[in-house]
């Protein structure tokens, strides 16, 4: 399993070669040629993979169900938004060279508090990670520390992402109400429609996925990870032989919401908007499907459950709009029925099961150096 | 020496549960080092009695004291673990999905931060004493199992061995021989009386054989409180154990 990860991740910086390559190098009457459209969709899949492996160390390693997950994502996004807003500066339809566009409109003076230092891609980007963090942080410490578990605990994510949609929704918020944060210009001084930042956009992607595989697989092997599989399969026996479990599910939960944030922040200029729709408890409970279908509980599953669910979902909406939520929800349901390792975790259990000798040579099983 | 001469001192414990006292003035001694087992029928508070010594159950009134003058009752359930109080489930409750060994190693002694478990890497010694507790435990060959595969008698040695590599002064063992055959009786009674004498060791068991084998002194539990103490004929021959028994 892990000499998967470590294929999937020299695939993913591979992609982060060849498809920038294949967009900008190639002409566009060639066959291989990738068209500057699919760019930004297939880094909207590898934020959304991001995302899923963020919920797969919490839920698949942890035990912690999170329906809320999407929040983290959002806020991630928001942060990145505002400094993307901050850049468009006197571009914007009212010209203002500190107000954004929604404040001038809400005839607000001067900038919120909460805006200072958005103007700054290093604050912005630290803000990335440290909003969704401490929430999660704070988050979880009360409801760890007093024990909530299973099912109270996935409701209360759903409504603490559900609040966020109201409050995110509100105009006097600060940060744009229903229509969110968009039209944004430029990143670090490119155009952000250009096709060279799409595809440096897609890169970064790229490599900040390989390089969280590469850090979960890390931390899933070391005896860390496996407090974590231990808290997940008998959460008092862990702490009946001495593990502070809340602690153990403090940290897989904080750092999960960063690496959410983190995936949220790359999917918004990506996508152009960032609006309150992201908080909506649907899209939270969309990133569990894509780690159930690709297997909880295995790294590279939830990449491939996250890019085969998105690309379906695409097909869908516009082949057929009105069977997508069908579409899915049957998805969900056999791969609970009749796949419930997900696909990357039934492939592995028939790995497991051929005879010894069809696998060339000594297979690293289940168990790694320590045997030996 | 301690002081009260014991490992484990519990005095006056009462716990009750809407009216109903699942411990009604319970007074145990358990001497260092020393075997017990507990008996008594259903619903006489043994299970209580372990939840109240590994910190899941406050009772309302009591002291309990753990060593010298550890005060057991102002701790959780993790700082007890840490203190050297294993406790052993009714039901075999290991980690399934990871090996016997590593079930093991999660279980030894020290490293038990969040900083510390990410960046341990597995010492000589410690792969020593995983050996030992497995050699113990009689599941040495099985090290690479999944713990879901093994037996249900196997599962209770595994967890029995993961209480070993916590190194505790005190293990609490609640029926470790249900479900179990004969035959793995009699080794489970084996590896107790290994275990007993560096550890003190208390066991609650129905298994009147199972306790006989053990040959150790008996405490009998009876709506919370304790009925009698002693030897096993002794206690056995008392005509207020026989009505409890009987009675019922």
């Amino acid at each position: 399993m892990s000499r998967l990860s470590l294929i999937a991740a020299a695939i993913i910086l591979g992609l982060a070669l060849l498809v920038p390559l294949l967009n900008l190098a190639v002409p566009a009457e060639q066959a291989f040629h990738i068209p500057d459209y699919l760019v930004p969709l297939l880094g909207k899949y590898l934020c959304f993979a991001i995302l899923a492996l963020a919920l797969d160390l919490a839920w698949g390693y942890c035990g912690i169900l999170s329906l809320g997950h999407g929040a983290f994502f959002a806020l991630g996004g928001y942060a990145m938004g505002m400094y993307l807003m901050r850049q468009i500066g006197s571009r914007g339809v009212y010209a203002n060279p500190v107000l954004p566009d929604f404040m001038v409109f809400l005839n607000w003076k001067e900038l919120p508090w909460y805006w200072y230092g958005f103007d700054m891609f290093w604050f912005a980007s630290l803000m990335v990670m440290l909003v969704p963090g401490l929430l999660a942080f704070v988050f979880g410490w009360f409801a760890f520390r007093s024990r909530v578990t299973g099912v109270y605990l996935s409701i209360i994510t759903q409504a603490l992402t559900y609040a966020l949609l109201l409050a995110f929704f509100r105009n006097d918020m600060g940060f744009g109400g229903n229509n969110g944060l968009t039209d944004f210009k430029d990143i670090l001084g490119f155009s952000i429609q250009a096709p060279s930042t799409r595809a440096a956009l897609f890169a970064a992607t790229c490599i900040v996925l390989a390089a969280f595989l590469l850090m979960l697989r890390w931390i899933v092997a070391s005896r860390l990870g496996k407090v974590m599989v231990a808290v997940r399969d008998a959460e008092s026996r862990t702490r009946f032989i001495g593990y502070r479990v809340e602690h153990v599910k403090l940290f897989a939960f904080t750092l999960s919401a960063v690496m959410a944030g983190i995936a949220g922040a790359l999917y918004v200029p990506q996508v152009g908007i960032i609006n309150p729709g992201e908080f909506a408890p649907a899209n939270s409970i969309e990133i569990v499907i894509w780690t159930a279908v690709g297997g909880r509980g295995t790294l590279v599953g939830p990449i491939i459950g996250a890019v085969t669910v998105n690309a379906g979902k695409t097909y869908f909406t516009a082949a057929f709009p009105d069977m997508w939520l069908l579409v899915l929800g049957a998805l969900f349901i056999c791969v609970t029925l009749f796949l419930p390792r997900g696909i990357v975790g039934t492939l592995a259990d028939w790995l497991a099961r051929l005879p010894r000798k069809a696998k060339a040579g000594k297979t690293p099983t289940a168990l790694p150096e320590a045997a030996e | 020496m301690s002081r009260h001469g014991s490992i484990l001192y519990l005095d006056g414990i009462t716990v009750s549960f809407d009216g109903f006292k699942a411990l009604n003035n319970l007074s145990l001694i358990i001497g260092e080092g020393e075997m017990r087992a507990i008996i008594g029928p259903n619903g006489a508070g043994k299970t209580t009695m372990m939840d109240v010594i590994t910190g899941k159950t406050r009772p309302q009134s009591g002291e309990a004291v753990f060593g010298a003058a550890v005060d057991l009752l102002t701790r959780d359930e993790t700082e007890i673990a840490r203190l050297g109080i294993g406790r052993k489930f009714q039901r075999p409750s290991v980690f399934e999905s990871h090996t016997v060994w590593d079930n093991v190693e999660l279980a030894l002694a020290g490293h038990r931060g969040v900083a510390e478990a990410l960046f341990h890497r597995l010492a000589p010694q410690e792969k020593q004493r995983i050996e030992e507790v497995l050699d113990t435990v009689g599941l040495l060959s099985q090290g690479r199992r999944l713990a879901a595969h093994l037996s249900h008698g196997q599962k209770q040695w595994l967890e029995i061995g993961m209480l070993l590599a916590q190194e505790p002064q005190l293990l609490l063992v609640d029926e470790p021989v249900a479900g179990m055959t004969d035959d793995e009786t009699a080794e489970t009674a084996r590896l107790l009386k290994r275990i007993a004498g560096s550890k003190a060791v208390v066991v609650v068991e129905h298994d009147m054989s199972f306790v006989r084998e053990l040959g150790v002194k008996v405490t009998v539990l009876h709506e919370g409180a304790v009925l009698a103490e002693g030897p096993l004929e002794q206690v056995s021959a008392e005509p207020r154990v026989i009505e409890v028994y009987l009675g019922r």
